[in-house]
């Protein structure tokens, strides 16, 4: 059963990745996206991990993919007006991408030999287990993560500024 | 085995009787807050409103919607055919689903059983109405961006833009409710509000905070940006007609009644009233009181559209980042400290 509906999520989430890299519409290609954003926290649910799966929908769908859209919408792309990038430079895109594409295999292939755990605990994905681990175990990483999120915040303010005045 | 299945198709079934009822509610609520809004606005200026349908005018909004549904369905000759269909669907979708995770009443005893009166009490539900309050963005942007228009598009980036920043002091002010209750849960919100325990009494600022970005979040005037006529035409749905208008119109009143019951269960006590026990007249009390303070706070809703002016764009972002936020930081910290020396 969880198998099933495990492998109908994949095809449902690979299929529309590849609708959203092989739309030529950018607007079109967003909407995509957030359906593939929906997919990846069905998957979430299927972990038992809601809290990550609700966060997922609230800071990918919910904001960050909005934004996508504003800018999108604002400069008005289509495909009449979007320019032509010479051959030099999509040779350039692919080789990268096809690097990347080849890290992620490397690191997909070490976690291939892990065992599935048998019996995985089903209220490892709740907040109060999820709170405990972050704030007692992994309570540094997460400070550290918080102050470069400040550091962010920071800098995004200051970009942000038309005179500045140092 | 097969008992098994059985248990699970009862719940399934007793679960989809539990949202259809919920979904004829919600349309009949919001259907008729149009006429209630009609009457009061008549009555605020003194005038007597709809009386044509039906005695009293309570027929009304059947008629209008009729009136929608017969009108000419219109598509602009640019539009983005399938976007622009999608779009008020995908509207009333979004404000449809937040009902799902609201206590209505603790338990309703019917025939020797008990049916819960909750769609479904995740232990996220906070952050499940954060999410498709979030989500709700999606039906205006597609909206105004597929009619093709440049009034359109203002319109949706206008209400879009107002309803990502007021997205981020509701989300601020929730965190306080969510420190002093201890639970992200809104059963066990509404459960811990017995008697006059109410969150109003620890969290008057955090009311304030949630109630205007509650008023935002709907595109309710003073912060109907959105509509603002003499601007920008009808906003984000200009060039829509017929029942695609209409999906949209009767969305906003979904989201104002949703919100009021989201109101009322995190900061007047859901289903509880001193005196009043949600287990009377076997469990129909709770739904009963959660009905009496959400019917109030539309009134409400509706007593300020008709009283203040809208504001000016600038003045609303001013609101929203300058002052709602610094606000909503300071209550949490407020909060964190009164938890601190008191206790829970």
């Amino acid at each position: 059963m969880t198998l099933a509906i495990f492998l109908t999520l994949a095809v449902v989430s690979v299929f529309f990745s590849l609708l959203m890299v092989f739309t030529k519409n950018p607007i079109h290609s967003v909407l995509y996206l957030i359906l593939t954003f929906f997919s990846i926290a069905a998957h979430y649910i299927l972990l038992n991990a809601q809290f990550l799966a609700v966060v997922h929908i609230i800071v990918y769908a919910g904001a960050i993919m909005v934004l996508f859209l504003f800018v999108l919408m604002l400069l008005n792309l289509n495909k009449d007006t979007e320019p032509q990038k010479s051959v030099g430079w999509k040779f350039a895109a692919a080789i990268a991408a096809g690097l990347l594409l080849l890290t992620f295999l490397g690191a997909l292939k070490g976690s291939i030999q892990l065992q599935q755990v048998a019996n995985a605990d089903p209220a490892v994905g709740l907040v109060k287990n999820l709170g405990t681990v972050l704030f007692r175990d992994f309570v540094v990483p997460f400070e550290i993560a918080g102050i470069l999120f400040l550091a962010a915040m920071v800098g995004a303010v200051l970009v942000g500024k038309r005179d500045l005045k140092i | 085995m097969s008992i098994f299945l059985l248990f699970v198709f009862a719940v399934v079934v007793e679960k989809m009787i539990l949202i259809v009822v919920l979904f004829t509610i919600t349309l009949g609520v919001a259907a008729y807050s149009t006429y209630g809004e009609r009457k009061i606005a008549a009555f605020m200026q003194d005038r007597i409103g709809p009386d044509r349908a039906g005695p009293w005018g309570l027929l009304q909004p059947i008629a209008d919607g009729v009136k929608m549904f017969t009108k000419e369905d219109f598509m602009p000759n640019q539009a983005e055919k399938w976007l622009y269909i999608l779009a008020p669907g995908a509207f009333i979708f979004v404000a449809c689903m937040t009902s799902a995770v609201i206590p209505w009443g603790t338990q309703l005893t019917l025939f020797g059983g008990s049916i819960d009166l909750q769609v479904t009490n995740i232990n996220i539900g906070i952050l499940y109405i954060m999410g498709f309050v979030s989500l709700g963005v999606y039906g205006i942007m597609i909206g105004g961006w597929a009619s093709n228009n440049k009034y359109s598009l203002y319109g949706a980036i206008r209400a879009s833009s107002q309803m990502i920043s007021y997205e981020l002091a509701m989300g601020l002010a929730l965190i306080s409710v969510v420190m002093i209750s201890g639970s992200l849960s809104l059963r066990d919100i509404a459960e811990q509000q017995t008697g006059f325990g109410w969150n109003i009494i620890y969290q008057p600022l955090g009311f304030i905070i949630f109630f205007t970005c509650a008023l935002a979040e709907c595109n309710r005037a003073p912060f109907d940006m959105a509509e603002c006529e003499t601007e920008l035409i009808g906003g984000y749905h200009t060039e829509y007609s017929s029942m695609k208008l209409g999906f949209f119109l009767f969305a906003e009143y979904i989201n104002m009644f949703i919100s009021c019951a989201v109101i009322s269960t995190l900061y007047f006590g859901g289903y509880n009233f001193p005196g009043l026990d949600p287990a009377w007249l076997g469990g129909l009390m709770g739904p009963i009181v959660l009905f009496a303070k959400i019917f109030f706070f539309i009134f409400v809703f509706m007593w300020i559209r008709w009283t203040l002016p809208r504001f000016r764009y600038d003045q609303l972002m001013h609101l929203g980042w300058k002052s709602l936020i610094p606000l909503a930081i300071l209550n949490m910290v407020l909060t964190g400290g009164g938890i601190l020396l008191f206790g829970n």
